[in-house]
Parts: structure tokens; sequence; C-alpha cells
């Protein structure tokens, strides 16, 4: 076995013994980028010399005994929608080929400072706005599991990247799914935290009500050990949460016994991949058999969410990327005018789907349409809200599949968004809420592809959500790896 | 016919606050381009904005001084529309809930006082500076734009009048109240010329007598006082000649060119623009609570037109508690300690208002610098009420005493300056001036009464020039009429 499946706590472990040398760890990773990178195309940007410069840096720190904590040395992978000072940044555009950021995102200095190893920056669907990582302007990513399916998205080189060990763990973010779906098309873990708990400063904005970093590992435990490594207050991010943050490591081995797990009714059935239900449905069984109660829950406006979710972060997004115009940063094309450069530039430099989501979100805010559209959604998400919260007094977590199938075929849902839409129907509620949630594997169905089960929680409640996720882990005691064929 | 102008003022206010709305960068002025500028102010991907509470006081002092309700809780709105020196292409912005708003300013003007109502006044961010190069700078022939952004993110507070206003004399008089009362508050710079203050004006004009508005025109680009004037009244007279030649006006903003003495137009609007406000997203609503609105409307200073209320009470003329009010802190304020001297009001505001003024401009000094207290001004108001100084006498006393001679007294005694108004010594002058004089006694005695201010100019002569000539005067009348 490479250094490269280890999860990273036995590497933090082996590293803390003085078994291995970041520096080791480090090539491991590079060596399995190297094997994979031409098929899978995980990565936008591999910053080779840099990691093996941290990782030494990191070993020197060990040698003299100040190691700075689980992460030290660890190589890890970050979605390319995150600033990284001295490191080409694009979110997977063309617009932004080239661009380097002068700064480091919150994340990024957090993990610096903890001595993670940053290996590179992965692929994305542009801006973070697709479920396939097809709509990035560098090429698609392959999924690990069947290089012909997708790995999902957008953060799908930071899931692929993961399940094929050329990266530890990843970091992605999660606007209506973005972590976790993936996460489940890929046979990882992927948290996306409540809203607030990690900052966004530095974060490529999507959709900012709704945008949330988190991580992406093999293990529950792992998923942890980034987590508790970039989440904190930040001043920097107004929406930051600025109270308690608990240490997540007790809950992993509190079980589920007297626990309430509730069953979304809406989130199966129709539209759902056979396989994909009955794998939940065991997973829940076997929760219920370790003690947990099982209730079902309804959460009617559930229905409607992804309607909602396609006009706020649509309409969000159309004045975020309003600053790509060309007139500071990013790839210009000269014109007539300012207004003629900027309208050419912002032609030529977005893909389909963040033209198509621009021009969703100015329609849905314009005067006229507004409260049809726009005042509509809010009211929806405040309904959710509502709804949801009404959930919580009946069950303790909410379950669901991550995502209605497994991986689909490269192409499939290029030509109709909607199709590709529906990809997030079970994820993009609890953006909308704010709240947490995560996908754990929890099986494959009968081609060998991964199946992820969500695991929801109140607004907080990440103990409660990792104590469920840990027990599925344990009880799926899914291990599979892709398969890693040659190059 | 005769037409009535409807005027409606908005104001920029750029706060001095030390940073920026919503980053930490100096808000500074006149300094190398693009140096105070970071990821957040230049947009940069990623970059998220954070409130400065500091401007959130402020904004909410000056609605407090214009008598405004305070939002408990206000909501910033992303204001959309491209512009090269905005950086996010969107303006951080307030809509329909801003901090202040349903407020008023009372303002004199012709000697009668109006009230103009305040709609609202909201925070926002001010935008970069654009320079356009080549071919005159005019935007349109121009070869290149070039962009600073050090003013991108300086807190700005927008100040929205109702349409309350009917001439251009009145405007003048709202905009020039409204930036006393924002320097008295020590928020803002409020220099016209320098664009930290900024007033724009709607103007529209209907048959007196009838309700409904007319077509609004939106005027900019006036850098005093007076070129505001100037342009509201030239847009009137412009709108009136349209009418009555039976064209149509257009909704529209129009450009104050200050040379030409002539507004010009700048855009048409076609329809209402839509800037698709929406509630923006990386910034949690403003909770403002009483108790903190309390705390603030606690360090609100006396305003203007509170302190001119109370100079005119003590006796000021109108214009001099005008100018008083308006003068420098320490001016005031030694004002206001000669009169806890003793001193009579309305003589202290003179001098402090006239020679006093005059005479530390002339030397570049502070009051400090020039010996002055209100002890002092006291002490010179009191010899001049009890005739011991006259006036000229009395303004070379001060001159002395900013030289630093000494005291009002020591002055005048060491430059020989007293007056004569001991009645016995002027007796002998009186007489012996009558008896030279008796052609002059004649005339007097039959009618000619101006006569005496040539006897007054005798004894005057006869002291050096240092009787009291008001007491020369009634003593020669005593004389003449017995």
């Amino acid at each position: 076995m490479s250094l490269a499946d280890l999860t990273i706590a036995e590497a933090a472990r082996r590293l803390e013994e003085g078994e291995i040398a970041s520096t080791e760890l480090t090539e491991a990773v590079l060596e399995r980028a190297t094997m994979t990178e031409a098929r899978l195309h995980c990565y936008l940007t591999i910053d080779r010399e840099g990691a093996l410069e941290s990782a030494a840096a990191s070993d020197e720190r060990r040698s003299k005994g100040q190691a700075m904590g689980p992460l030290d040395g660890i190589p890890v992978a970050l979605k390319d929608n995150m600033c990284t000072r001295g490191i080409e940044t694009t979110a997977a555009s063309q617009l932004l080929s080239g661009y380097v950021p002068p700064y480091d995102a919150h994340v990024v200095e957090r993990l610096r400072a903890a001595g993670a190893v940053i290996v590179g920056k992965t692929n994305l669907d542009e801006f973070a706005m697709g479920s396939s990582t097809e709509n990035s302007a560098y090429g698609p990513t392959r999924n690990p599991w069947d290089t012909d399916r997708v790995p999902g998205g957008s953060s799908g080189g930071s899931a692929a990247t993961v399940a094929a060990g050329s990266a530890l763990g990843s970091f992605g973010s999660d606007t209506g799914g973005s972590i976790r779906q993936p996460a489940a098309l890929c046979g990882v873990v992927g948290v996306k935290p409540t809203y607030g708990r990690v900052s966004r400063y530095g974060l490529i904005a999507f959709a900012s009500s709704l945008d949330q970093i988190g991580p992406m590992a093999r293990t529950v435990d792992d998923a942890r050990l980034l987590l508790e490594g970039v989440w904190g207050h930040d001043p920097r991010d107004a929406t930051s949460y600025s109270g308690e943050y608990p240490s997540l490591a007790p809950a992993l081995d509190q079980g589920v016994e007297g626990m309430k797990i509730g069953v979304v009714r809406e989130l199966s059935g129709d539209g759902y991949e056979k396989a994909v239900d009955a794998a939940v449905e065991a997973a829940i069984e076997r929760l219920a058999r370790a003690g947990a109660e099982v209730v079902e829950v309804s959460i009617p406006t559930v229905e409607v969410a992804l309607s909602a979710y396609y006009l706020i972060a649509p309409a969000e997004a159309s004045a975020n990327l309003a600053r790509f115009d060309g007139v500071r940063y990013g790839n210009r094309v000269d014109g007539e005018t300012t207004e003629d450069m900027m309208a050419r530039t912002r032609a030529a430099g977005f893909g389909p789907e963040p033209k198509r989501r621009i021009l969703l979100g100015t329609y849905a805010l314009s005067a006229g349409y507004y409260d049809a559209f726009y005042g509509k959604a809010q009211q929806v998400r405040t309904q959710l809200i509502h709804e949801f919260r009404a959930a919580y007094e009946k069950a303790d977590v909410l379950v669901s599949p991550t995502s209605p199938t497994v991986a689909f075929e490269l192409g499939a849902r290029v030509d109709d968004p909607l199709a590709m839409y529906l990809s997030d129907v079970c994820t993009l509620p609890c953006n909308l809420t704010g709240d947490p949630a995560m996908s754990v594997p929890i099986g494959v169905d009968d081609a060998g592809l991964p199946i992820g089960m969500q695991v929801m929680a109140p607004a907080l409640g990440e103990e409660r959500m990792f104590a469920v996720a840990a027990e599925l882990e344990r009880l799926a005691g899914f291990e599979a790896r892709p398969p890693l064929g040659d190059a | 016919m005769t037409w009535e102008p409807v005027i409606g003022i908005e104001t920029h206010v750029q706060l001095k606050t030390e940073s920026k709305m919503f980053c930490g960068c100096a808000v500074a002025f006149g300094e190398e381009p693009n140096t105070n500028v970071c990821p957040v102010c230049l947009g940069l991907p990623g970059a998220l904005p954070v409130t400065n509470g500091r401007a959130i006081e402020w904004i909410t002092a000056i609605g407090l001084a214009l008598d405004c309700r305070i939002s408990s809780t206000s909501v910033f709105h992303r204001k959309n529309y491209f512009y090269a020196d905005l950086p996010k292409n969107y303006q951080i912005s307030q809509y329909d809930i801003p901090v202040c708003h349903d407020g008023h300013l009372d303002v004199d003007v012709d000697g009668e006082t109006i009230r103009v109502r305040i709609e609202r006044a909201h925070m926002e961010e001010d935008t970069g500076k654009s320079q356009h190069v080549g071919d005159g700078g005019r935007i349109h022939q121009a070869q290149a734009t070039l962009l600073d952004f050090n003013r991108s993110g300086v807190p700005l507070v927008e100040i929205v009048s109702r349409p309350d206003i009917h001439s251009a004399a009145q405007a003048r008089a709202y905009a020039q109240e409204l930036r006393a009362v924002v320097a008295e508050l020590g928020v803002s710079d409020a220099r016209m010329e320098e664009g930290s203050i900024r007033f724009d004006a709607n103007v529209s004009i209907r048959p007196a007598g009838t309700s409904e508005l007319g077509t609004k025109v939106e005027i900019k680009n006036m850098n005093s006082f007076r070129s505001l004037e100037r342009a509201i009244d030239y847009e009137i007279g412009r709108q009136i000649a349209a009418l009555e030649r039976g064209k149509r006006l257009v909704q529209e903003t129009r450009h104050w060119d200050e040379e030409a003495g002539i507004t010009h137009t700048m855009r048409v609007k076609e329809g209402s623009s839509d800037y698709r406000y929406f509630t923006e997203p990386d910034l949690p609503p403003l909770a403002l609570d009483a108790e903190w609105v309390e705390k603030v409307a606690a360090t609100i200073p006396e305003l203007p037109a509170a302190r001119r209320s109370r100079y005119a009470e003590a006796g000021l003329d109108p214009q001099i508690a005008a100018v008083l009010s308006a003068a420098e802190p320490e001016l005031r304020q030694l004002y206001e300690e000669a009169v806890a001297s003793g001193a009579d009001p309305a003589a202290a505001a003179n001098w402090v208002t006239g020679e006093v003024t005059a005479g530390l401009r002339r030397l570049e000094r502070s009051p400090e610098e020039a010996f002055l207290t209100g002890q002092v001004i006291a002490e010179l108001v009191g010899m001049v009420a009890a005739g011991e100084l006259s006036s000229s006498a009395a303004k070379e006393v001060l001159s002395g005493v900013m030289e630093g001679e000494g005291r009002p007294a020591e002055v005048a005694e060491k430059r020989d300056l007293l007056q004569i108004s001991d009645s016995a010594e002027l007796e002998g002058m009186v007489a012996a001036v009558l008896d030279e004089n008796a052609d002059a006694v004649e005339r007097y005695r039959s009618g000619e009464a101006k006569v005496i201010g040539f006897l007054v100019g005798q004894v005057m002569k006869a002291s050096g020039g240092k009787a009291d000539p008001k007491l020369v005067n009634e003593l020669l009348r005593r004389n003449l009429e017995s």
C-alpha cells in the first residue's frame, strides 16, 4: 500500500511516531497524482515545489519537537475557488486563467498555520456552478470509480482526488450540494458545516448566503480533523459565527443509542434510483438495530426548494460575478469603449452555465419580476426553515440519500440543465436553511458505484451529525477503494 | 402664468472615519493614486465587507441631529450597475430600511423659517474616481481612463430631502444649514470644493397653486453654495422658458457648467433605471437598539440653530449671531467665556466676530497664541462701556494685547490711551474753546446746530484726542444752552 492511501489520522500518527516523514508522504501523493492525473484530471494546478517545501519545513519543525498539530505535514488539496497567495486561482473560468491572488483565503491561512501541505488546486464547475465538474473551462474531471462517469460537482476535483489518493484530504465549497453530492458519487465523506462556521473570506463567491466551505476525506474522523483545522470565528467575514466551537472527537464514539433519526419522506421514491433508496433503507435499519429510534418526518416545502434555490442562487451570483469585468484583473478583451470592453470580456470569459445563471438571476431581480420570483423564493426559504425547525422537534438528525442517483455518465446531463439541477434536490435544502449536513459512503450499487447517505442536523448541531455519521460508517463497513488502473 | 419651483436636495456626506466603510484602509485625501487599497475595496475575488461601527454611530448622530427616526433594524442592499470605478459593479447601499428616516431641518431664509422634511438618510460606500485622459478629458473622446480606488469604499451618508424647497435661495440656505450641522457633529470635513459634501438638486416647476409635480430634472456638479444657487436659478428659468414656449421637459440628469453658467444634458433617463436592489447577503442586518441610540444622542453637541437662538436671546443682532455661530469653536469659546466673565453679550460678540477675528487672521495666530482669554475680552468691553476707552483706542489696546504687551488696562496705560472722562478736567477745555470761538457759538445759538461738531473737534484737539467725545458733546451743549 502506498502512503498516499493512508487516512489522515493514520498518517498523522505515523508522522508523530517518526515512522514516516512528510516529505515521503508528500512525494507519494505527488507520485500518485503523476499516475492518475492524465486519466482523472483532478487538479488545475499542482504546486509540486511549494508542497515539497512545506513538507520539508514540516519535517524540520517536527525534528525540533515543534510540530503544530494533527494536520502538520498532511498533504491536502483545495478547490480552485479559494484564493491562494502566489498560486494561480481560476475558479475553472477562462476569465481568470493566469490570475494569481495577492492574498490567502482564511482557510488557506489556517491550513498553512497548521502546517498542512497544499498539494494544489482542484478542478470544479466554473465558479462552482454545476453538479458534474463538466462545466470547467479546463475540461472535466473523471470519476475514479469509472472514468466514463462524472465525479459529481461542483467540487468534483476535490472529491476525486481524495478517492484517488492524490491528496489525503481536501476542501470544497457547497452552495447547493457541491461538497456532499461529489463526495457521494466518489465514495468519500463530505461535510457542509453550519453556515458561518467556516469563514468565506477568500472564497470566490457564487451565492453568498448559501456558500459554505467544508472538508472532504476518506473517513468521518479525517473530515473532523480537517474541519477542526479551519473552522472558527473570523472577523473578516461578517457572517462568521462568533460563539463556541466544540471539539467533535468525543461525538465520534458516542453511537446512536436513544437518538431519534428522522427519515425525510419527500426525499425518496420517484426519480430516485432503486439501488440508492435500497442502500439508504438498509443503512437506516442498521441504525435502528444499533439503538436509534427511526421516525418519518415530512418537509413538504422540500418539493419547491429547488425552484427557490434556482432563483436565489442565480440572483446572488448575478451580482457576485459582476466584478469580473476585465477592469482590474482577469483576461481583458479590448473594446471601443469601457462598456464595450466589459461586455466583450464577459462574453468571452464566462462559459455557458455562468451566463445562464447570470441571466436567470438578473431576470429574477428585475423590476416587475422581483416579487414574483426573488421575493417569492425568499418566502419559500423562510417556510423551509420553519418546517425544518419543526422536523427537529421530532428528530435529532434527519437522513436522506445524498444524491438521487449514483455517478452518471459524462455528457448525460450536459444538454439538459434541469436534469443536472435535479442532482442537488436532496442537498440544497440545507443550504437554504443554513443547517449542517454531510454525506457518508454507505455502499455500492450493482455496478460497484458508490452510494452516499446524507445526515442533516439543526444549526450548530455538528456534534450529533458526526455521531450519526461515524456510526453509519462503522455499520456500513465501507472500505472499497476505486480501481486505480494504469495511466 | 406664475410658476412655482419645487426642489428636493440629495446630499452626499463623506464621513471622516479613520478607516473605510467595509475594510481597514485609511480614509485619506490627496494621496498617490491606489495607495489606500486592499482586496475588499478593490473588489478582488473572495474579499468580503465588514461594517465600520463608527460610521454607523455617525450616521445615527446625523439622523438624530435632523430629528429623524432611527430604524431599530437596518439592512444593507446591493445596488447593481456597471461602472469602471465601481469595483464590484454593485454598490453596497441601503434601500427600504435606511438607518434614519422621517426627520426635518428648519432653515432661516430672508427672515422667515421654513421646515424642510428629511425623507431618509442612508449609509453607503463611495466609488473610485475616473480620470479620462487624452482629447480634452471628455469621456467620449478620451484615449484612456485612469482609475484611482483610494476613494472606493469611503463611508458616504446620503441625505434625501422632501421637495419642500421653493427657491434657489431656500435651497442654498438648506444646504448651508445642513453643512453646518454636519460640520458641528465633526463627522465630516464637509468641504464642498473638495467634494466631501456634495449637493444634487431635483428641480421641477408647476403652475403656482397647483399640487401636481412637474417633470423632474436632476442637476449635478455644483461645487460651491453660490454655484448651487446659480444652477438652480438657471434651471428654473430654463424650465419656465421651455414650458412657456410650449415645449415638453424630459426627465434627465443635467450637468452644471460653472464657467458658462448653464446646465446641459448629461443623461436622459429612459424609464426608471433598474438597480435590481436586493439584500446584501454578506452583511447581517444592523441592530440599533434604543439604549445604543441614547448613547449616540448623548454625544451630540449644541447644534447651530439652537446656538443661534440662544445668542439671539442673549441680545445679539441676528446677523452677528449667525456669524458667531458659524465661527471657529475657539472663537465661540472666547465669546462664551467673556460673557461668563461679565461682558455684555452683544458687545463681546461684536468684538469677537469683528476686530478679534480680523486681528487673529492678520497675525495667523490662535486666540491663545495672541494672549486672548474671555477675561481679557470682558475687561476690554468693560473699559469701553465705562468710557475709559474710545472705540478707536480700544482697537489699539486690543492689538497691543495681541502683541503680548499685557492686559487691556496695562496696555491702555502704557500707550497712554485712556480717555479723559473726568468732567472737571474737561470743563476748563470746553470753556477755553467757547471763548476762542465766539462766532461759532453765535452761529449755534442762531440755530446752526451742526456747528457743535466743529466745537467738539476743537475740544478733542485740545485734549490731544483723549477726551471722551460723548462727554465733551454733553458739556458743550450744557454750556451753549445755558
